[in-house]
């Protein structure tokens, strides 16, 4: 009851954003919004760009790729360097090449994997100055590169989609930035740590324990972790560890910030359109699929965990609590895992790995849906859009009729171009998934053994190829062959597309509108949403099952059998 | 393309400075100044409350199964079918039943953190007993205790009702 509760008033939080930060990041992207113009200008000043001069897809292309490449460079060489650089108290080494190379990678790419431990292994300059620095910039392109997609559909004969340097720079400085100073604040008041003094040692003389205790600008990296859904934490455990996420308050405001935007910008898709009504059918296919999700997944970890069964524990009623907090609970740890899952965030707050067989393989469908419902910034709406282009197409093969979608005929070259950017990512994730089971060096990293081992490596490369950053954490994935192969699935798995979705946002772009006439398909309606939700299951079911079924599926039939 | 290429590192420097530096700076300040005991680690002369420690013997309650060691978080990852996880637990039980204690879910299970300083009200209450015996205090005391230190649902919802462990022990400690 209070989960439901706590979800009821989730969503109502949620809604309100939806409508209001929805039409504020219309107004951003439309430049209508100034008050921080004394910051927006000198930056445009310093980087000689004209705000107002629009770009073709390929030189917004080229602008991105070029950004993401020195972004890359960046990142690597701090990680490389961090030794000889300040706020270093813990006097971490510098990261190893591979490592260094995946990260960056991962950062770069809104991704998140962490092949380290970052207690181990970051200095704060690196936390901070690195990829905390990318948490913004790589959520701010991926909302861009939704607008343009966007702009793609509300222009008419137009050649042109958009600043990339304008948008990135507004993203990040009227949305992504004061949310999270907000935030931050407010992680830190219930209990995350915010501090550059280094670990501290303490001595408890009531049980002798001696520990060393790692600390650091942990709560200003918490909140753009969750509002641009990326998902890496400080430490190791993530969203676990009271440091990070210290009360059932600052879990669900971490549900509520990696929410709000890819929720609210089917709003602003909507009002950009002319038609909210657009931006709601979509909106309605996100959460049908985030609350089917999640409900499976709260009652399957209700259950027993088949091992505790086996060892002759007797429930107590509170569920699987294996790799669950005390102050969570079930409902709490499995809310936010779904949410973070589903947004391509991919903090967890609890062990994936120690799920039950069927919520394990509800986090790992979820993803392998696309990162839809309702996504990561920008990237949800772009990937639901390529979708909703697929939808129109089959539905028009129907009544033989040429698609349109929002006016825009979908021809040969969109349908094209849709079909590149939904099947690049299972491509990648069946392809380097299928490698790896060949690799003696990728399967010796497992740590449970049967079906759950290959689940660990389906999950990974599922959640690299989608830029999650989620993981069943068992696998020891610091090696050549993961940070290398990772480092390739998380590429294609952003810019695979991104780029398609630009180019479809130049074609669309440059075609006129075609007035609705009663033969039109509605693209507002119940009918084309509840096709939408077909193609998107039907995609990602066709592609995956046998993965599933391999992994996840057959641990849940083996009724009982320890491995 | 060169363009696009000096403006990226030029944006990347001014993305440096302003989130990499002012950024997080900022906030260090405003937590320091609004918040300074949760911002440096919410340290008491005991340790931190919200990283657990390891407790052990019959006179003081236990947290989790966890390693309790904060430099190396995380959980230990077991899955549901693991073998390794049915022994474990297995040892958890006995471990518990030699201490008279029938253990709830909590008490024979790893946490997501490594480092969990809570145990759930059910799981610091039916340890009472092994305390009493071991203390010599009533159990009516520590049932009292207990009910003293628990944190309820966040608002009255949100997440579990909880007991800190260091703070419970350290109170239990200065029981007259």
């Amino acid at each position: 009851m209070l989960t439901l509760l706590e979800i009821a008033l989730l969503l109502l939080a949620l809604a309100m954003t939806w409508r209001f930060l929805g039409a504020y990041m219309a107004d951003v992207y439309e430049g209508k919004t100034k008050w921080l113009g004394f910051v927006e200008r000198p930056i445009y000043k310093l980087l000689g760009v004209d705000p107002n001069k629009e770009q073709s897809w390929k030189r917004y292309s080229v602008s991105l790729i070029a950004f993401s490449l020195v972004s890359l460079l960046f990142t690597y060489f701090i990680l490389r360097v961090q030794n000889l650089l300040p706020l270093n108290p813990s006097h971490m080494k510098a990261v190893t090449p591979a490592l260094a190379f995946n990260t960056a990678v991962s950062f770069v790419t809104n991704t998140n994997w962490q092949n380290y431990a970052g207690e181990q292994t970051m200095s704060y300059f690196s936390q901070m100055g690195a990829l905390a620095v990318q948490q913004f910039v790589s959520a701010s392109v991926g909302v861009a590169v939704a607008i343009a997609l966007i702009r793609g559909f509300s222009g008419s004969g137009s050649s042109t989609i958009g600043n990339f340097w304008a948008d990135l720079i507004r993203g990040i400085l009227y949305i992504l930035l004061p949310v999270s100073a907000v935030a931050a604040v407010i992680f830190v008041g219930q209990g995350a740590v915010q501090t550059l003094g280094g670990p501290v040692t303490i001595h408890n003389a009531l049980n002798g324990v001696t520990q060393t205790i790692p600390r650091g600008p942990v709560a200003s990296m918490e909140a753009i972790k969750q509002f641009g859904t990326n998902g890496g934490g400080f430490f190791n455990a993530n969203g676990a560890i009271p440091f990070e996420n210290p009360t059932p308050l600052t879990n669900v405001l971490s549900i509520y910030l990696l929410l709000s935007i890819p929720l609210s910008l089917t709003y602003t898709f909507g009002r950009m359109v002319g038609s909210v009504r657009q931006g709601i059918a979509l909106l309605g296919v996100m959460v049908f699929f985030f609350l089917v999700w999640t409900g499976v997944t709260i009652v399957a970890e209700h259950g027993v965990s088949p091992a505790l069964d086996a060892a002759g524990f007797h429930s107590q009623g509170a569920g699987n609590m294996v790799g669950k907090e005390s102050r969570f609970g079930i409902s709490s740890s499995v809310l936010y895992n779904i949410a973070s899952t589903q947004t391509s965030t991919g903090s967890v707050n609890s062990s994936m790995d120690s799920y039950t067989p069927l919520g394990g393989m509800m986090a790992l469908s979820g993803m392998m849906l696309g990162e839809v419902t309702p996504g990561g910034v920008g990237s949800g709406l772009y990937t639901i859009l390529l979708f909703a282009i697929v939808t129109v197409f089959i539905a028009g093969l129907m009544v033989g009729r040429t698609p349109e979608y929002l006016g825009k005929k979908i021809q040969a070259k969109e349908m094209k171009l849709a079909s590149l950017g939904v099947l690049i990512m299972p491509i990648t994730v069946l392809t380097i998934t299928g490698i790896a089971m060949l690799v003696p060096s990728a399967t010796g990293a497992i740590l449970n053994k049967g079906p759950h081992g290959f689940s660990e490596i389906l999950y990974a490369f599922t959640s690299q190829g989608n830029n999650n950053g989620s993981a069943f954490a068992g696998l020891s994935s610091n090696n050549t062959f993961y940070n290398v192969a990772g480092a390739i699935a998380m590429w294609f798995g952003r810019f695979g597309v991104i780029l398609p979705s630009l180019a479809l946002a130049g074609a669309l772009a440059s075609k006129g509108v075609v007035p609705a006439t009663s033969g039109t398909f509605r693209t507002d309606s119940a009918l084309f949403g509840a096709l939408l939700i077909g193609v998107i299951l039907v995609v990602g079911a066709l592609t995956f099952f046998p993965a599933l079924a391999l992994g996840p599926l057959a641990e849940e039939f083996s009724k009982g059998r320890l491995f | 393309m060169a363009k696009q290429f000096v403006r990226s590192i030029l944006a990347s420097v001014v993305f440096f400075l302003m989130l990499g530096v002012g950024y997080p700076l900022l906030e260090t300040a405003v937590a320091q100044l609004a918040f300074p005991h949760q911002a440096n680690g919410s340290l008491t002369a005991y340790g931190s409350t919200e990283i657990g420690q390891q407790w052990g013997g019959t006179k003081f309650f236990h947290g989790r199964l966890d390693p309790y060691t904060p430099l190396a978080t995380g959980g230990s990852n077991l899955g549901p079918t693991s073998k390794e996880l049915a022994q474990q637990t297995k040892k958890a039980i006995a471990m518990w039943h030699s201490l008279g204690v029938n253990p709830t879910e909590e008490l024979v299970t790893n946490s997501g953190s490594g480092v969990d300083p809570d145990i759930s009200v059910q799981s610091a209450t039916v340890q009472i007993p092994m305390i009493s015996k071991a203390r010599g205090v009533p159990v009516s005391v520590l049932r009292n205790l207990v009910k003293k230190y628990t944190v309820g649902r966040q608002f009255g919802f949100l997440g579990e009702s909880y007991v800190n462990v260091l703070q419970l022990n350290v109170a239990l400690s200065k029981l007259r």
